[in-house]
């Protein structure tokens, strides 16, 4: 309950704020949907909001999937390689520096309409925090347990899988957290430069159409998902990594 | 008793081992022997190269002059390194399947070990959930069951408190009874080393060197409250403390 409480004090407070701006007459409805008004939305509207947030829910675990067999790839493979790390890690940091809105139109002609390019989005965006926080667990192991392990004749292959791996759940974990949450982000941005359905088609669509209750609505759910990514990684973390919480 | 976990025991002979780091002379023609089956303790001060002696000795170093004779060694270290993922059990039979042992085989062989050495109940305890004592006791298990015939430790009981250091330098004495190996303790500690070791190697700084040897001529395990009053541990105390210079 005490965990709880805080957040939700917060959320009821912002909830007032926001209620309390879209009452003002200076405020065009237009504009700001006011919560009364998006929570008639997200009733009236709500198997057309599912139905799309289904759409874009699988393209979140889909592209996140993708995402952390990836990092794992190349973070094991930098982990392993020296000069390949040196190499590789300025060309990661860069891939994220690629601004995510100028290639979703590209990937969305290279790849289609489909579920591909939002696929590649999600992947793309949520797959450096994951290489990231991996790397930095990998090389997490103490240096004396490093000596430890080589005065016991430990091949590379064992201390890999037995000692390494392990110790980089944590990181890994870190890693996703961020990633789970920005995933959503990625889908987003893949269905806005084109795609059928989805929650960010919709709310590109309530936008045009004028439907803003909607397009909060949308926003509403879009973020519900996040934190209940976000949550569930969490909830994942304390069942792997038990020593983390304990010690 | 003869070991069951280790097939030959074996000696060990440094002679004249030097060993620089750039200008640091961290180690100057240290001679040192240790015979089948004895207990040989190295104290000195922090900075005398005790731990670098070590790890020349564990093959971890390559001596820059002098020659080593050793066979394969067990080492542990002053951190009890245990991993925070597998309980007790599994970080003891972590030697054995580093050597290639299977997991199941490997906790197997470990686990008689842990009803002798007073683990027993705690063989799927995790780490984090044990006593410092508790840690140390499952890190030398550990080192046991690497199945070397030569042990070397380095501080292993410095960062317990001072009653479980007196308790865990009782455990090990007793330990090494029933489970003899040649071993090189390495101390800061002059009460511990002569209560544990057959001998006592002072050690002094900048360069490491051997400054002197004593021979502690009591039967091991040695009762701690007769020990230490004894008048010839006493003297012994005395002229370790000397050499050491304090």
């Amino acid at each position: 309950m005490r965990r709880v409480l805080p957040p939700l004090g917060l959320l009821l407070l912002a909830l007032g704020a926001w209620w309390w701006v879209a009452s003002w007459d200076s405020v065009d409805d237009l504009l700001l949907a006011s919560p009364a008004e998006t929570w008639t939305a997200l009733r009236e509207d709500r198997e057309l909001l599912l139905d799309n947030a289904w759409v874009t829910l699988v393209e979140v675990l889909l592209g996140l999937a993708i995402a952390i067999a990836a990092a794992f790839a190349l973070a094991v493979a930098m982990h392993l390689v020296r000069p390949f790390r040196d190499a590789a890690y300025p060309l990661l940091v860069a891939s994220q520096a690629i601004p995510i809105f100028v290639l979703a139109p590209i990937f969305v002609l290279a790849f289609d309409y489909g579920i591909g390019p939002k696929l590649a989005l999600v992947a793309l965006i949520s797959f450096f925090p994951i290489a990231v926080g991996l790397l930095d667990g990998l090389r997490s192991v103490d240096a004396d347990f490093a000596k430890l392990m080589r005065s016991l004749g430990a091949s590379r292959a064992f201390r890999l899988t037995r000692v390494e791996l392990p110790a980089a759940l944590p990181g890994f974990f870190s890693g996703l957290r961020i990633g789970a949450s920005v995933a959503v982000i990625g889908a987003v941005f893949g269905e806005l430069a084109g795609a059928d359905e989805g929650l960010g088609r919709l709310i590109f669509l309530g936008n045009n159409q004028l439907e803003t209750p909607r397009v909060y609505a949308g926003v509403v759910i879009l973020t519900i998902m996040a934190v209940g990514l976000f949550a569930l990684v969490s909830l994942a973390e304390r069942a792997a990594v038990p020593w983390r919480t304990r010690t | 008793m003869q070991s069951t976990l280790v097939q030959q025991a074996a000696a060990v002979e440094v002679r004249g081992v030097t060993r620089r780091f750039g200008d640091l002379v961290a180690l100057s023609g240290v001679d040192l022997t240790a015979g089948e089956g004895e207990i040989v303790a190295i104290v000195g001060p922090s900075g005398c190269g005790k731990s670098t002696l070590l790890e020349v000795l564990a093959g971890l170093q390559e001596p820059d002059g002098g020659t080593v004779s050793a066979p394969s060694a067990a080492y542990m270290p002053q951190k009890d390194l245990l991993l925070p993922w597998r309980d007790a059990l599994g970080n003891a039979a972590l030697a054995l399947e580093a050597a290639g042992m299977p997991r199941r085989a490997a906790r197997r062989r470990a686990a008689p070990l842990f009803e002798r050495f007073g683990l027993g109940g705690f063989e799927r305890t995790p780490p984090y959930e044990l006593s410092g004592g508790m840690r140390q006791r499952v890190a030398f298990l550990r080192t046991l069951l690497a199945g070397r015939p030569l042990l070397l430790l380095d501080e292993p009981f410095a960062a317990l408190d001072s009653l479980t250091r007196a308790e865990m330098q009782a455990w090990l004495a007793e330990a090494l009874g029933a489970e003899p190996r040649t071993t090189i303790l390495v101390t800061h500690d002059v009460e511990e080393a002569l209560f544990l070791a057959d001998r006592v190697a002072v050690m002094s700084p900048r360069p490491g060197r051997l400054v002197a040897e004593l021979e502690v001529a009591f039967e091991r395990p040695r009762p701690r409250r007769d020990t230490v009053t004894d008048p010839a541990f006493v003297e012994l105390r005395e002229r370790a403390l000397e050499a050491l210079g304090a």
